[in-house]
């Protein structure tokens, strides 16, 4: 982890309520795809956390969505705005258990962490399906940039406005792949939890007093002992979250 | 050169300040930020007999200038931390600490404090009265000057290191539950815990944290610590670990001025990892604007 001042690129709407913000500054501390951000905001006691949706040299990008006071203040923000970051928390998702072909599952703003992870597995060697849930056609973001990983991009909306009509476990009968990786809202994880077969990463999201371990504000029941969300993972083995 | 260093029950600290108890760990993970060997002591998470999960998560809900946690004293019961996590602290911090204990019983906390005490490590006992008595129907021991005096009382048996009792700001009149901790025979004060309060999410309408409750932290609680301090200060003679809402090292001379020997600082750790380090670093120049030369002699200042 490394604590950084980070000045905006750009901050720009993608599609109704989520933004894409590029950040300028060292982002050396960041070592795998599912880490995440912590963002402190001006007139918020707490920082917020965001996951890292991509990294370059000296750039990161970060995709989120309006949700309350804190994301909206953020949605504000103009390019030149810097912003102190704790930069490279969490565990991240490890590609090298995938051996030859990977399953990428990801409901609305859990889509961000996973292009990292996308780009990683390519750069791996690996095969990459994606799955990619959302209500409505509308909110949907990403896909062409996805595709131009080289990924095989399915997508699933629950009105049936675009893709399959319904959730991204409809998606996945017939899905052939080595290793599964999944983020997105609680009942979707355990849906892909109770969906797929064979081994995989899943990454949950809790409510933060720090982000780094240092009080126990986000820890879990797991099979292998309490762990915090925020050190420990956010990425767990499947089956190891009691739920 | 200012002199920042204190004395706290004859152990000489570098400066006064003090990681605060749960927002801290068992310190060693923050050496991965900075030498933490910099800090006067550590006060290490809040440990009780048996191993606790804590309470279930949403543990944390923001606030306008702090937070409310129900972290629910997890930690890995007072052996397992002696055994495992304390030589982990021993590789990083080379100076005695502070051991932070709780209970929901008299005899919990009697054995806290003795496993504690066989550590070297160990500077220095805090006893957490804020937690339920579950013999006592469920009240918290801070709320009960006869119960505070009690556990005192116990920990004060078992142990020969000096034993600091840390009080709960939620009760009527902080002065009692003071005399009750030097009629226990008690070598300082920690004042305060957190306040008890609630948030409650618009679009749920339901508390944010599980537990509906939680304590409340942060730098809105300064005003509130200083003068449960400065009036604490005026009634028993035993030295006072000043807590709560402490952010900048103007606090710390604040609090110092009010009658606080020592400072501990605990929510502004979990928003800037490097807050006691930044603390530490501004006091000189602090104590210089103020025309501060030795730290020690402030204390106290404000009556
Ligand atoms: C590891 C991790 C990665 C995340 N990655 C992303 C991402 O890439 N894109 C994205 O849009 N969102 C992401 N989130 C969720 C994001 O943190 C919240 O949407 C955001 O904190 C809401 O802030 P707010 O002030 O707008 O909402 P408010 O509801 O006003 O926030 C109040 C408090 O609750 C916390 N909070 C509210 N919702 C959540 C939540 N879902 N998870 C954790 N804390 C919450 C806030 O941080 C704040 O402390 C992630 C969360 C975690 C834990
Ligand atoms: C997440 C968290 C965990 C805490 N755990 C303990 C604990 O185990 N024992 C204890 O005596 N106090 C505990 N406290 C209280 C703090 O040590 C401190 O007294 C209080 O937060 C006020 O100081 P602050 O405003 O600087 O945070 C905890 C506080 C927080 C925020
Ligand atoms: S948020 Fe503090 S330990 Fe995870």
């Amino acid at each position: 982890m490394k604590k950084e001042i980070m000045t905006i690129i750009s901050n720009e709407r993608l599609t109704t309520g989520v933004y894409e913000m590029r950040l300028k500054g060292d982002v050396t501390a960041i070592t795998a795809p599912g880490q995440f951000v912590n963002i402190a905001l001006a007139g918020f006691s707490l920082r917020r956390p965001i996951s890292v949706c991509d990294v370059g040299k000296d750039e990161l990008t970060l995709v989120y969505k309006v949700v309350g006071r804190g994301t909206e203040y953020m949605s504000g923000l103009k390019k030149g705005f810097a912003l102190d970051i704790l930069v490279g928390l969490g565990n991240g998702y490890s590609v090298s258990k995938t051996s030859k072909k990977a399953l990428v599952i990801g409901g609305g703003v859990g889509l961000p962490p996973l292009y990292l992870l996308t780009e990683k597995l390519f750069e791996a060697g690996k095969l990459v399906d994606v799955i990619m849930g959302f209500n409505t056609k509308s909110e949907i973001f990403y896909a062409d940039k996805f595709r131009s990983l080289g990924a095989n991009v399915t997508i699933t909306t629950v009105d049936g406005s675009e893709g399959i009509k319904g959730f991204v476990t409809d998606a996945m009968t017939g899905a052939d792949y080595d290793y599964f990786y999944a983020c997105g809202p609680l009942p979707m994880l355990k849906a892909v939890e109770k969906n797929t077969f064979g081994k995989g990463q899943i990454s949950l999201e809790e409510r933060m007093g720090c982000g780094f371990g240092a009080c126990l504000g986000c820890s879990i029941q797991t099979r292998n002992g309490a762990k915090r969300v925020c050190k420990d993972g956010p990425v767990f083995e499947k089956g190891e979250v009691i739920w | 050169m200012v002199k920042t260093a204190v004395e706290l029950c004859g152990i000489k600290l570098d400066n006064p300040v003090i990681p605060a108890s749960g927002t801290f760990g068992f310190g060693y993970e923050f050496a991965e930020f900075y030498d933490i060997n910099i800090l006067g002591s550590i006060s290490l998470k809040g440990s009780t007999k048996e191993a606790r999960f804590g309470n279930p998560t949403p543990r944390i809900a923001e606030c306008p200038a702090g937070l409310i946690n129900s972290v629910g004293l997890q930690n890995p019961g007072i052996d397992e931390a002696v055994n495992k996590e304390y030589p982990l602290l021993a590789k990083v911090y080379k100076k005695p600490v502070i051991q932070n204990i709780s209970g929901f019983s008299v005899e919990e906390f009697a054995y806290c404090a003795a496993k504690a005490s066989e550590s070297d490590m160990v500077g220095i006992i805090e006893v957490n009265v804020s937690c339920p008595n579950v013999h006592g129907g469920g009240a918290a021991f801070g709320t009960d000057p006869d119960r505070i005096y009690e556990v005192t009382r116990a920990v004060r048996e078992v142990t020969s290191k000096p034993v600091f009792v840390k009080l709960s700001p939620n009760v009527t009149d902080i002065k009692i539950m003071a005399k009750a901790c030097a009629a226990g025979g008690a070598d300082g004060i920690t004042l305060i815990n957190t306040l008890s309060g609630m948030r409650i999410d618009l679009k749920t309408r339901k508390p944010v944290v599980k537990m509906k409750a939680g304590g409340y932290s942060g730098a809105g609680v300064f005003p509130i610590a200083l003068k449960m301090v400065y009036d604490v200060y005026e009634t028993v003679t035993l030295p006072i670990m000043g807590v709560g809402g402490i952010t900048s090292a103007r606090d710390v001379v604040e609090m110092m001025l009010a009658g606080a020997t020592a400072v501990q600082i605990g929510t502004a750790n979990l928003i800037d990892p490097y807050a006691c380090k930044t603390i530490i670093e501004q006091l000189p120049s602090v104590m210089e604007s103020y025309k501060i030369d030795d730290l020690s002699k402030i204390i106290g200042g404000a009556h």
